[in-house]
């Protein structure tokens, strides 16, 4: 399998392969593997000058963390950011991360729950494999204007908003619509046969719901574009797309539905082969202190787990945070638990048939 | 003798990098994604050889659906390439000379130019809701609202004939370059109207181009990503996307590299049975 | 259309037929008509507009002005396949994805002709150009004349008014050339089919034609029978281009009616007729024209009795070609050159270079034409 492996990433992931193992011979280079946002450029500019380490930023998803790494049994990459539901899971499959170093990470300068509610989600045989750096939550964005009434997912399936809807076909999408239809899927993570029965409602109910779809989306580009050109009035979506739409449609922002945003946290996890392990640790305690967290927020949109980062946030942001989190759906925000092997494949069948299912 | 092997190294050696850059870029990770296609996962981290990734093919209707459906829309839309294609090759191959030729051969070509994205990009500000075509309609009185032109399966034709008019052009204008005028005039004067010289001189000659063209334009249709995910619909399903889907995110390999063979083996069937069906043979349509 | 008042009989007509090409005058104001049954030849060098002409006969080029008509009927705006004619191409264009039979069946199959049928029609016309074997082979399997032959054969079982032929021999070598000559003719007569022929080769054009018309600049030169133009050429144009012929040029002396009296620059003299009768003054420049054939060769003096001209010269050169052999003769006292035919009688077989000969020919073979630059190029 290995040598698999390695034969198809030259095929697979070829430029990644390509550029990283030139990279990977010039010593002071961190190459991290993260999501738009999280590295800006001015954070870098700072880390150059403290420690003389350049950083290479390739921008990623999850599902793209998770096949880039497979394809290269973890190397390629000095850093990850996958999100802390994904790190067990994935790890438990294709032996892709490699162990955290707590003593080389200075834990004051993290808001402790979050860290140790990130520590249990990414033990594997009883190691660590994840710390905790941004946060954040999905759930919907309207154009209160003309789609006032969607306050939950299910909503979206209402006649008010019929051809003016849009959401993505990943599981975010399966385990809002069952919170919102009254199932708790996290319940019944560890309960195959539960878990298929929640999936088949919500099969069910997107397949009756896809008429008033107007597309799916696939990235947060097409969606900003689908909204600001006023084709799409209600979407499924991350809190930061709805506040930087708000920053120029005053209607438009998001909305914590009824039945809960979902929470979600990324992390910093090492790839197995990691090759500047001192230089990632760098990193991490570089940019968890409080005023590059809150740079980092400027230009991600969303809040870190660096303690006291808040004071140096912007106030516009705080408010369309408080906004649209008033403190009972702060409460209400159901986090993601680590994902168990085998239920992706269970989802990917029914994203398959709901995709496949006519409209009408 | 010795000049014989003389030849035969010489032989050898200029072919070396092509052998190697084909041994190892296409022969070697085929062998590989075989292998991996035929691997089934039991648990994680544990696999069996077995065919249980081909049998799920056959076994659930939507993954064979998709394939029928992408071969059909890939056959429609080599059919309409051509139907487009062909008028266009022959008047750039027989009614202009020089530089008009020249011209209208590069305007086939400009679109190449840049990157198959950012054309599809364009389809998408030109097609959809609040895009130029719709805006000019409702800006012109002929209709009253806006319309949405994009996400369906005609958008998916256009971006697909649009993408693969070069590929059936330039053949189809290499073989008519070469048919000899006086033959279709002969076809006029012993009698034919136009549809019979057509019929019965212009198509049979230019049949190695028609039929080269549209190999290269169904497996082009076959295989394009791009073009059905951005323009498509939400019902819109394509082959190309389900391994993409399994491979990157379902993290699937074994299934989505038997998708994989699968689209070689029946995509080549098809092109088998199309050759067939127009008794030509592939020696004399590439030779 | 008042086709009662046309002479049945003709079977094409052309009235002031020009065609342009932009500012260029391919066709100029051509007018003639061609009885039914006849092989019409239209020679003329390569850019005369012969093939100009002939497209518009078969439609492909529709005339600037002018009237063209077939069996009486106007043809204008009449697209080729509607035409009551056909057309054997330079290179025949057989069409080669097709067999013999193919071929042949195609105009038959436009005309809607029962399947029966045409495979009866087809095989009698193989067999009336003797290839009845030939029904199944592909073009590209046949020699040069058999090809030519099905290239005749598809046109002539359509039975057309009018078969036009654009220099089919051009392609053939010269054997096969000269056979193919005989066979046209001979299928001409056994179809009795009114034959268009275009061709830059005189030889051609003479051999098979009931009358040719010579072509130059647009214009018909003359029509007549081939030995009208040989023997009568009406321009210097149709003497020079047509046939051999000495060409000199002179200056007029006297003239007594037709006869005029002729001196060449390096001061020799000699009679010769005005070709076309009319009136020449002293001093004026002629060119005149004397085929080497008409001259009579002899090894002894030439009695002015019987010759109206008689010259003595050496031998300078002597050309061997069979029955075509010519010896060019330098004339005594003087430079000037003429060639003669050499009879193969046996009595010059020893001519030798150098030699003293004698010349002799009538004044009535020595042609004048008002003096003209002009060069004749095939």
């Amino acid at each position: 399998m290995l040598k698999f492996k390695s034969t198809l990433s030259s095929v697979l992931v070829a430029g990644a392969f390509l550029a990283t193992s030139v990279s990977g011979a010039q010593a002071e280079t961190l190459r991290l593997l993260t999501w738009g946002g999280y590295a800006p450029d001015n954070v870098i500019e700072l880390f150059k000058k403290e420690t003389g380490i350049d950083v290479e930023v390739t921008k990623s998803n999850n599902e793209d963390m998770i096949s880039k790494l497979r394809a290269t049994g973890g190397a390629g990459f000095d850093l990850a950011q996958p999100s802390q539901d994904r790190i067990a899971g994935a790890q438990f499959e294709y032996d892709i991360y490699k162990p955290l170093d707590l003593s080389k990470i200075e834990a004051g300068q993290f808001i402790s729950s979050m860290l140790e509610g990130t520590k249990s989600n990414t033990t594997v045989d009883g190691k660590i494999y994840g710390v905790p750096h941004i946060w954040g939550t999905s759930g919907l964005i309207v154009d209160k204007s003309k789609a006032g009434s969607v306050k939950d997912y299910t909503d979206l399936c209402s006649d008010a908003v019929a051809g003016k809807v849009s959401y993505r076909l990943k599981r975010p999408t399966l385990i809002g619509f069952a919170f919102s239809m009254g199932m708790d899927p996290f319940a019944a993570y560890g309960d195959t046969a539960a878990y298929q029965k929640i999936l088949d409602a919500v099969e069910a109910k997107l397949i009756s719901c896809k008429s008033n779809v107007k597309a799916y989306w696939s990235g947060g580009d097409a969606l900003m574009n689908l909204i600001r050109s006023g084709e799409v009035t209600a979407a499924m979506a991350w809190d930061t797309g709805g506040w930087k739409l708000n920053q120029d449609m005053a209607d438009v922002t998001f909305v914590a539905p009824k039945s809960g945003a979902l929470g979600w946290i990324d992390t910093f996890a090492l790839p197995r082969k990691t090759k500047a392990e001192d230089a990632a640790y760098k990193w991490i305690n570089f940019v968890m202190q409080p005023k590059i967290a809150a740079m980092i927020t400027a230009s991600a949109g969303n809040f870190t787990a660096s303690k006291g980062a808040d004071e140096y946030a912007e106030d516009a942001l705080k408010a369309r945070f408080q906004d649209s989190f008033p403190p009972e759906a702060i409460d209400n925000i159901k986090w993601y638990p680590p994902v168990p092997a085998g239920i992706e494949d269970l989802e990917g069948k029914v994203l398959d048939r709901v995709k496949a299912a006519s409209s009408n | 003798m010795t000049g014989h092997n003389h030849f035969r190294l010489g032989l050898v050696l200029l072919m070396a990098p092509l052998l190697i850059w084909l041994l190892s870029l296409i022969f070697i990770p085929h062998i590989d994604m075989l292998f991996l296609s035929l691997s089934e996962k039991v648990a994680p981290r544990v696999y069996e050889t077995g065919l249980s990734n081909y049998a799920a093919f056959f076994n659930e209707p939507l993954y064979w659906n998709t394939f029928a459906r992408t071969a059909v829309m890939s056959i429609l839309a080599t059919f309409l390439t051509l139907l487009i294609g062909f008028p266009v090759s022959y008047y750039i191959a027989k009614m202009v000379r020089g530089r008009v030729r020249a011209f209208l051969f590069i305007m086939c070509m400009i679109p190449f130019w840049v990157s198959e994205l950012v054309r599809t990009f364009g389809w998408m500000i030109l097609l959809r809701e609040t895009g130029v075509i719709s805006s000019f309609l409702v800006f012109t009185g002929l209709s009253e609202g806006p319309v949405e032109l994009l996400y369906n399966d005609v958008t998916i034709m256009v971006g697909l004939v649009y993408t693969s008019m070069l590929f059936m052009v330039v053949p189809l204008v290499t073989t008519l370059d070469s048919l000899d005028d006086s033959l279709v005039e002969a076809g006029y004067d012993l009698g034919g109207n136009g549809l019979r010289v057509l019929r019965k001189v212009i198509i049979p000659h230019a049949m190695p181009g028609i039929v080269s063209g549209c190999i290269v334009v169904f497996m082009l249709s076959l295989g394009n990503y791009l073009t059905p995910v951005l323009l498509g619909g939400k019902d819109s399903m394509w082959f190309t996307e389900q391994i993409y889907t399994q491979f990157i995110t379902r993290f699937n390999w074994e299934q989505g590299a038997a998708f994989g063979f699968l689209l070689l083996i029946l995509s080549s069937l098809i092109v088998w049975g199309g050759l067939k069906i127009t008794r030509q043979t592939l020696s004399n349509t590439m030779g | 259309m008042s086709d009662t008042t046309r002479d049945p009989a003709i079977d094409l007509e052309c009235r002031e037929l020009t065609k342009y090409f932009g500012n260029f005058c391919a066709v100029d104001n051509i007018s003639f008509s061609i009885p039914a049954g006849s092989f019409f030849s239209i020679l003329g060098p390569s850019g005369c507009g012969k093939t100009t002409l002939l497209r518009m006969l078969a439609g492909f080029q529709e005339p600037t002005s002018g009237e063209l008509s077939i069996k009486g009927r106007s043809m204008l705006g009449v697209p080729p396949n509607k035409r009551p004619v056909n057309m054997v191409f330079q290179h025949l264009a057989l069409f080669p994805m097709m067999t013999v039979g193919e071929n042949i069946a195609y105009g038959l199959e436009c005309q809607g002709v029962d399947k029966a049928l045409i495979l009866q029609k087809v095989q009698s016309v193989l067999e009336r150009v003797g290839l009845p074997d030939a029904i199944n082979k592909k073009p590209d399997q046949l020699s040069g004349g058999q090809k030519q032959r099905i290239a005749i054969a598809r046109c002539l079982v359509l039975e057309p008014d009018v078969l036009l032929l654009d220099e089919p021999l051009g392609a053939l070598d010269l054997k096969l050339r000269e056979h193919m000559k005989v066979e046209l003719k001979q299928l001409q007569n056994q179809f009795n089919t009114t034959f268009i022929y275009i061709t830059h080769d005189q030889s051609e054009a003479l051999v098979m034609s009931d009358q040719v018309a010579v072509m130059n600049n647009g214009k018909f030169e003359q029509v007549g029978t081939p030995q009208e133009l040989y023997y009568s050429p009406q321009t210097d144009f149709v003497a020079a281009f047509v046939g051999e012929n000495n060409r000199w040029r002179a200056s007029v002396r006297g003239a007594e009616g037709a006869v005029l009296e002729l001196e060449l620059p390096n001061g020799m003299t000699f009679k010769g007729t005005a070709a076309r009768k009319e009136a020449f003054g002293a001093g004026d420049l002629v060119d005149v024209f004397v085929r080497p054939e008409a001259i009579m060769l002899s090894k002894t003096q030439v009695d002015t009795a019987t010759f109206d001209n008689v010259l003595e010269g050496q031998v300078d050169c002597l050309l061997f070609d069979g029955a075509n052999s010519r010896v060019l003769v330098k004339e005594s006292n003087g430079n000037h050159e003429v060639n003669v035919t050499l009879p193969q009688t046996g009595e010059f077989n020893d001519l030798q270079e150098g030699q003293t000969i004698y010349l002799g020919w009538q004044q009535a073979q020595a042609k004048c034409f008002p003096a003209r630059d002009f060069s004749v190029e095939e």
